[in-house]
């Protein structure tokens, strides 16, 4: 089993309601939560997100396009997080979902270095690492309508940009979306096999540019090409 | 990286502890004088044991959580850091045993067996402190050989160093182990230097089109989702300013190994140049040190507006 994402890059328009219900659902969690905040009405104010969304400039004007990627835990196959962790506190699921086990946890960070993906934050209260569980305190759940057994990011995308389920199920929606327009996983050349996919943005609009009109010929110059029988204006 | 100065005095402190350690077994072995009762070696012992510990130590302080610390000796298996972890404590049983047979001399094979362990376990430890960072892929100036090698190189230079200066204050012949401390500090020099020319053209490069492998076109960050620094930012988003990396390498350069290179050639008849030199070469191995990791960049930088990394 290979639990796990698929985000669409085409239809994700960057509102951030992903990360806000992540950090709702697991504000509360046992598995990751508390979320905490660091002066949340202060100057600057920060915290814990397990989930982040970042704008890109794909291409140059006019020819340009905005990308929103919202980045959470990839569930790496090849989880280097969990191989340099000296604790045996990150571990990684049957069903493919990394955790951290907070009571084993000692808060060295050695984990965070070696994501690529920044998908792992210090919470700095507990003293230990927080990241994405998939919601595995939701997806598991039979007291929970079917529908709603399912990740908070993907229940509360508005586009319906998020998709959950297993890339190893050729027949799930994930697996489906992926195989028709996947893109190269990010920074495959790292070799970490990141499970969670993103599906690429289509092209970006071909914009006609307005071009100069040609300036205004004299009439005695119109005359002459009407006489040498020239073509155009 | 963000340059934590518990890590960067974990590193400087046990690096001239554990080289001290194998210089003390290694100087009798190749049948230097001066090493032959315990009167003038359990001095260096204790001071060997003592800087490594006060630098495991000060390890500890930049975990968020360490009453899980004892945990992190259980995954050898995988993690250098627990590897390190499980070599340092090994350290200390086998030094008090080493002690003892030096106090009461009465097996001196079996004392030289147990300096040779003990000696193969420091020279381990500092290997795993370099694999820590080398085994890193996320990090590309990490990722060399250069980084462990460098990592054995100085800390059994720095060590060295000591070693000698104590030595000297006991009154060995300290000419011959001078040239022995000389070529360890050329050695370092050399394999630094190679890690900073290389640091401009590191084997691999990651560019932002890596990260998000959109396509060709040009690609740049827009917006970074908030408003103030996150974790990510502080602890890979250190930004060093141009002036103050060149100024440090030549602080690292000129008192971790010019000063005590003058010192070593001028004076290993008297042990005041020495002892100075070796707190010079500490401090300068404390910039080197800032440097290494206020100067690596990690690959996450791609998604906080770097273009390359």
């Amino acid at each position: 089993m290979r639990l796990g994402l698929t985000i669409d890059l085409d239809t994700c328009v960057g509102c951030h309601a992903c990360a806000v219900a992540c950090k709702e659902w697991n504000g509360e969690s046992l598995m990751a939560g508390p979320l905490p905040d660091y002066k949340p009405y202060g100057n600057d104010p920060s915290g814990a997100w397990l989930n982040r969304i970042r704008s890109f400039e794909y291409g140059a004007y006019p020819e340009s396009k905005t990308v929103n990627v919202p980045m959470s835990c990839l569930h790496c196959e090849e989880a280097a997080c969990v191989t340099v962790c000296p604790t045996g506190a990150s571990y990684k699921r049957p069903d493919g979902i990394v955790l951290v086990d907070p009571e084993k946890c000692m808060g060295c960070n050695y984990c965070a270095w070696a994501c690529p993906y920044g998908a792992r934050e210090l919470d700095q209260n507990a003293g230990v690492m927080k990241k994405c569980t998939l919601c595995v305190d939701r997806i598991y759940d039979e007291k929970l309508p079917v529908l709603d057994r399912q990740p908070a990011c993907v229940l509360a995308c508005p586009t319906s940009a998020r998709l959950f389920g297993d890339f190893d199920d050729p027949a799930s929606a994930v697996a489906k979306a992926s195989a028709a327009r996947g893109m190269t996983p990010m920074l495959a050349e790292l070799g970490y096999k990141p499970v969670n996919s993103y599906l690429a943005p289509r092209a970006a609009p071909t914009v006609a540019l307005a071009t100069n009109p040609s300036p205004k010929k004299s009439l005695a110059q119109l005359l002459k090409s009407w006489v040498s029988n020239e073509k155009g204006n | 990286m963000r340059p934590a100065l518990s890590v960067i005095f974990f590193t400087v402190s046990s690096g001239v502890g554990l080289g001290l350690l194998v210089w003390l077994v290694a100087m009798p072995l190749c049948g230097f004088a001066g090493y032959q009762n315990a009167a003038s070696v359990l001095p260096m012992l204790g001071l060997g044991m003592a800087l490594t510990a006060a630098g495991l130590l000060s390890s500890t302080l930049h975990l968020a959580n360490p009453k899980n610390a004892w945990r992190a000796f259980s995954q050898v298996r995988t993690s250098w850091l627990s590897r390190e972890g499980v070599l340092a404590v090994a350290l200390f049983p086998l030094a008090i045993l080493y002690a003892l047979l030096w106090i009461f001399p009465l097996l001196p094979t079996l004392r030289t067996v147990v300096g040779v362990i003990l000696a193969a376990l420091a020279l381990g430890v500092l290997y795993c402190t370099g694999m820590i960072y080398a085994c890193l892929k996320t990090v590309p100036r990490w990722h060399t050989p250069l980084v462990p090698a460098g990592y054995l190189l100085l800390g059994l230079y720095s060590g060295a160093l000591v070693g000698l200066a104590f030595n000297v204050e006991r009154g060995g012949a300290a000419s011959s182990q001078g040239v022995i401390a000389l070529a360890l500090l050329v050695a370092a020099l050399i394999v630094k230097s190679l890690y900073y020319l290389k640091f401009r053209a590191p084997v691999t490069v990651h560019s932002i089109n890596d990260a998000l492998t959109l396509g060709p076109k040009s690609i740049r960050l827009l917006d970074v989702g908030h408003t103030h620094g996150t974790f990510l930012t502080d602890e890979f988003c250190f930004k060093l300013a141009r002036g103050h990396a060149l100024a440090l390498r030549v602080i690292a350069i000129v008192a971790g190994f010019v000063i005590p290179f003058v010192a070593i050639t001028l004076g290993t008849r008297s042990v005041l140049p020495l002892s100075v030199a070796a707190l010079v070469c500490a401090l300068g191995l404390l910039a080197e040190r800032w440097l290494f990791f206020a100067e690596a960049e990690h690959v996450v930088r791609l998604y906080h507006g770097s273009s390359r990394v």
